[in-house]
């Protein structure tokens, strides 16, 4: 556990509505991998990635990050919202400085730092677009270049690509491994998707649904560095993980 | 929501003049036709119109009823932003509010001015007060609205980024809720006039209403419907000045 960034202790979570999200579920997430949080919907995989967001208050049990608890939201983590979050006012530059301006950065630094970051993810040439002006995929990526502009160490994804079509998203999930390739960044990320879950991953937490529990923790066995996306899909690992996974999930299907 | 007429005008303006034309038409055929003494031809109204707007006496009266009405919503705007956001963002104000609000929003608030004259007197508070208290709701009402349906995620993401307090009001919940303000102080703006022109035909010794007061009682209909139409225009006009306001933060809206 010491190489722990994050660690998840006997969390519960009960809404004032009296729905059970979160059962006792106790995780480590180890420095600088992506760990995907992976079950039908209703398994309480959003509201877990909201605990250790700190947006959200466990009933019982509790969140350390590099062994202090959590009590919020801090610097040290960002969060990439599954309906993108930008402002609809602000320009795309605005909208992937905005952290940094939150921060109190002056302009001049937190507008070069945004840039780059534009440029990062793919979006070279629209620092003054509004969102509305983009499609699904490109707002995503502001919305990641603003998680990445404030130099977080732990970056939480919430369905970041459930709202664009299927080829943006296998481009952008193949962008997203070179974006955190040697980066040591610490991801982790909520998806329905087996594949796009083993894809990613080098852990996969499976839940439950209604109350989530963990139900298995899976790691698939495949090398992805030099290798092209094909060739992962195509990898034995990568199939024996999809179909490992699928065959305990399909339980709670129907 | 609020939106009593759609935003349609201007955008055919053909039809629009096309409109406005047989309706002068036929205002001008009823009056040549002398169907009844309140009823003198458009022609001959907007001859005494052009009277009436260049005589001291509209000039004073404009002065005094431009100022309640300015007076009147600046409190209301002042008043109805802050009490909106507060009844959005807590439980308990809005529940504790909003039953008042809703009352006081679809009365008849004409029926107190003659209370207020009682209470602050007959001059030109009670109008001001007048102009407020037919304003000040509709904006409450609005700016709550606008600021409820801010998507829970840009709060989130405001949290997420570490925006205190001030930073999530200043630039999240007001932008966010801006277009919903806007159409809030529209609307009050509406009310507003009628506001001015109820208070001082009420206390009728004071401004527009002071002059409706002298041309009806002296049978000056020409004078009187070229009034009624430069206060209609003024309306009018108020309303569409901020409706432009409200179409250049149509992106919001399309964005959201």
């Amino acid at each position: 556990m010491s190489n722990a960034v994050v660690e998840v202790r006997r969390v519960s979570k009960r809404y004032a509505t009296g729905v059970e999200a979160l059962r006792d579920v106790s995780l480590a997430f180890p420095r600088g991998r992506l760990t995907t949080l992976l079950g039908p919907s209703g398994c309480g995989k959003t509201t877990l990635l909201k605990v250790v967001a700190g947006l959200v208050q466990p009933t019982t049990g509790e969140v350390r990050v590099e062994g202090r608890r959590v009590e919020g939201p801090g610097p040290e983590r960002a969060f990439v919202f599954q309906d993108f979050a930008l402002l609809p006012w602000a320009t795309v530059l605005r909208n992937v400085a905005f952290g940094l301006e939150l921060r109190g950065l002056p302009r001049e630094a937190r507008e070069e730092t945004a840039r780059r970051w534009i440029a990062e993810v793919g979006l070279g040439g629209f620092e003054q677009s509004y969102p509305h002006q983009l499609s699904g995929g490109m707002r995503q990526r502001v919305g990641l270049a603003r998680a990445l502009a404030v130099d977080a160490e732990i970056i939480l994804m919430d369905e970041p690509f459930s709202a664009v079509d299927e080829q943006t998203r296998r481009k952008f999930q193949e962008d997203l491994l070179v974006l955190l390739r040697d980066r040591g960044k610490t991801v982790i990320f909520v998806t329905h998707s087996i594949e796009e879950a083993v894809y990613l991953s080098d852990q996969i937490v499976l839940l439950t649904p209604r109350p989530g529990t963990v139900h298995r923790v899976v790691q698939p066995s495949m090398e992805r560095r030099g290798r092209s996306p094909d060739e992962i899909r195509r990898d034995k690992g990568y199939l024996d993980a999809v179909d490992d996974i699928w065959q305990v999930l399909k339980q709670y299907v129907g | 929501m609020w939106d009593e007429a759609p935003e349609t005008a201007g955008r055919s303006p053909l039809l629009t003049a096309a409109s406005l034309a047989i309706w002068c038409l036929v205002w001008e055929a009823v009056g040549r036709a002398g169907v009844a003494s309140i009823v003198p031809p458009l022609s001959r109204v907007v001859a005494s119109g052009a009277a009436v707007v260049t005589s001291g006496k509209f000039a004073v009266a404009a002065w005094v009823s431009l100022r309640a009405f300015a007076l009147g919503m600046a409190c209301a705007v002042a008043v109805g932003i802050p009490v909106g956001v507060l009844m959005a963002r807590s439980e308990s104000v809005g529940r504790i509010l909003r039953v008042w609000v809703n009352v006081f929003v679809s009365a008849p608030v004409s029926a107190l001015v003659p209370m207020l004259m009682a209470v602050v007197g007959i001059g030109e508070t009670t109008v001001v007060v007048t102009v407020f208290l037919f304003s000040v709701f509709v904006i409450v009402l609005d700016t709550e609205v606008g600021v409820r349906q801010v998507s829970r995620s840009l709060v989130d993401m405001a949290a997420c980024f570490g925006a205190g307090r001030r930073d999530l009001y200043r630039k999240i919940l007001l932008p966010a809720a801006l277009p919903e303000i806007l159409a809030g102080v529209r609307l009050a703006a509406i009310r507003g006039v009628k506001g001015v022109v109820i208070g001082q035909l009420l206390i009728a010794i004071l401004g527009v209403g002071e002059l409706f007061e002298v041309y009806s009682q002296n049978f000056l209909f020409e004078e009187f419907w070229a009034l009624v139409i430069v206060v209609f225009a003024f309306a009018y006009a108020v309303s569409e000045g901020v409706a432009r306001l409200e179409r250049r933060v149509e992106h919001y809206a399309r964005a959201r």
